[in-house]
């Protein structure tokens, strides 16, 4: 079996207007033993960006470290946030940087440009971005969550029902997976605020 | 050895807290031909004298003036060979910046950098503080900006600045002139009446520099046509 595959995981986002929605499971599992069932994989950047990390647990921590040592600096030395455009090409240079041994997560970006425009994005372990207009999906049961996204997703929705609707996709994938699951863990990230929800499901 | 025993090592400090090979390297910037920017409402213009030591010098393979990035342009007074060590640096820098981050590089961000890299050869071993001052034209996302850099690694914003020869004519010059709301042509006509001041001859299209860069963000140099068209306007 992969090791992006060892610890489970299930992560989406989704655009709305003027706001956008990244959500995970909760599941830390080796294998088919579950360790943890409040698990984070999904971290703040800054007020309007957020990054999760899909795949291999103990690299996803790594890799996080790394980007707020990255981001703090560029805010001292730049004096402003990073755009979430700026931040992928980060994620994607210091993916590369270990190409011959990567860390293996698939992240996935989210975040609100100065103009109040959402921009998703995900990319693989050695950092190859892939842009969406929708959503974007990664984790064990990404297969699951195309199918689940691509049926219920529907343009320009606002925060209330890109919860529901991104909620509903999550929970309905991860009952799919034996990987990931006990509940979810939900972002909604509009112009004034971050909303954070903690979802309840097949908690087996 | 030359003016005091603590002219030798650049890493020495004399006893009145100067550092006298950078007080050295301002007086060659300050024996340099003159060069100057102002900062317009709608953009920034560089220009200098480009004086060669003999009318046989062909003045086309001069080029004084440098792009750093499509919209950064940067002029030196000093050392010319000095001035193209620091350009290409900067370039690497600028060009690294946008490959990590495939962004362009904020003007205050290169000229820290290229800062940094004059300061480091104030304290390097077996190196010598650069012979230039820089004025650094730039347009980006916080507007139009001009930086001028010293050799001691030190830079500061201006709204108008000059070096070289002549600097507090100059600059005296400018004070006069300078005002918030100028326009980038006006700016480009003011830059050509303050060479004019200290220039010994005739002025023209083929002896000055001028760079420009508008809110379209691209910095160009102008042709000597071009700058033959703006010294017509002032006359």
């Amino acid at each position: 079996m992969s090791i992006s595959e060892y610890n489970g995981s299930a992560l989406v986002a989704m655009v709305g207007k003027n706001c956008f929605a990244i959500a995970s499971d909760r599941r830390l599992g080796v294998q088919l033993q579950t360790i943890a069932t409040d698990f984070q994989r999904i971290y703040k950047i800054h007020d309007r960006l957020l990054v999760g990390l899909a795949g291999l647990a103990t690299d996803a921590q790594t890799l996080y470290q790394r980007l707020v040592f990255r981001h703090k600096l560029y805010q001292l030395r730049e004096e402003r946030d990073m755009k979430p455009e700026t931040f992928a090409s980060l994620v994607s240079a210091l993916l590369y940087e270990k190409r011959f041994g990567p860390y293996f997560c698939q992240p996935v970006i989210a975040g609100l440009s100065d103009e109040d425009k959402p921009f998703i994005c995900t990319m693989d372990s050695i950092g190859a971005k892939e842009l969406a207009k929708d959503f974007v999906v990664a984790g064990t049961a990404s297969e699951s969550l195309y199918g689940a996204c691509e049926a219920m997703f529907k343009p320009d929705m606002e925060p209330e029902e890109l919860f529901e609707t991104v909620s509903q996709a999550l929970l309905a994938s991860v009952d799919r997976d034996c990987l990931s699951g006990w509940g979810g863990h939900v972002y909604i990230v509009t112009p004034t605020e971050i909303k954070e929800r903690i979802l309840k499901g097949r908690m087996d | 050895m030359g003016d005091s025993q603590y002219s030798f090592s650049l890493t020495t400090f004399s006893p009145s807290g100067k550092l006298v090979q950078i007080e050295h390297a301002l007086t060659a910037v300050g024996s340099g031909q003159t060069s100057l920017g102002i900062k317009a409402a709608n953009g920034v213009v560089i220009a200098t004298e480009k004086k060669l030591p003999s009318i046989l010098v062909d003045e086309t393979s001069v080029q004084k003036i440098q792009t750093l990035t499509p919209n950064i342009g940067v002029v030196y007074s000093g050392m010319g060979p000095d001035f193209r060590v620091l350009v290409r640096k900067s370039r690497k820098q600028a060009e690294q910046y946008y490959r990590l981050y495939k962004e362009p590089i904020p003007v205050t961000q290169l000229v820290r950098e290229t800062a940094a890299v004059m300061q480091e050869f104030t304290q390097s071993g077996g190196v010598r503080p650069f012979g230039v001052s820089l004025l650094v034209a730039g347009y980006d996302d916080k507007g139009p900006q001009l930086y001028q850099v010293d050799p001691s690694g030190s830079y500061f914003s201006w709204k108008a600045s000059a070096m070289g020869k002549n600097v507090s004519n100059a600059k005296t010059f400018l004070e006069k002139r300078y005002t918030e709301d100028m326009e980038l042509d006006d700016a480009v006509h003011t830059a050509i009446l303050t060479l004019k001041e200290g220039f010994e001859g005739q002025i023209s299209g083929k002896n000055i520099e001028i760079g420009i860069i508008d809110a379209d963000k691209k910095f160009r140099v102008l042709t000597p046509a071009e700058i033959d068209d703006y010294l017509a306007e002032v006359e």
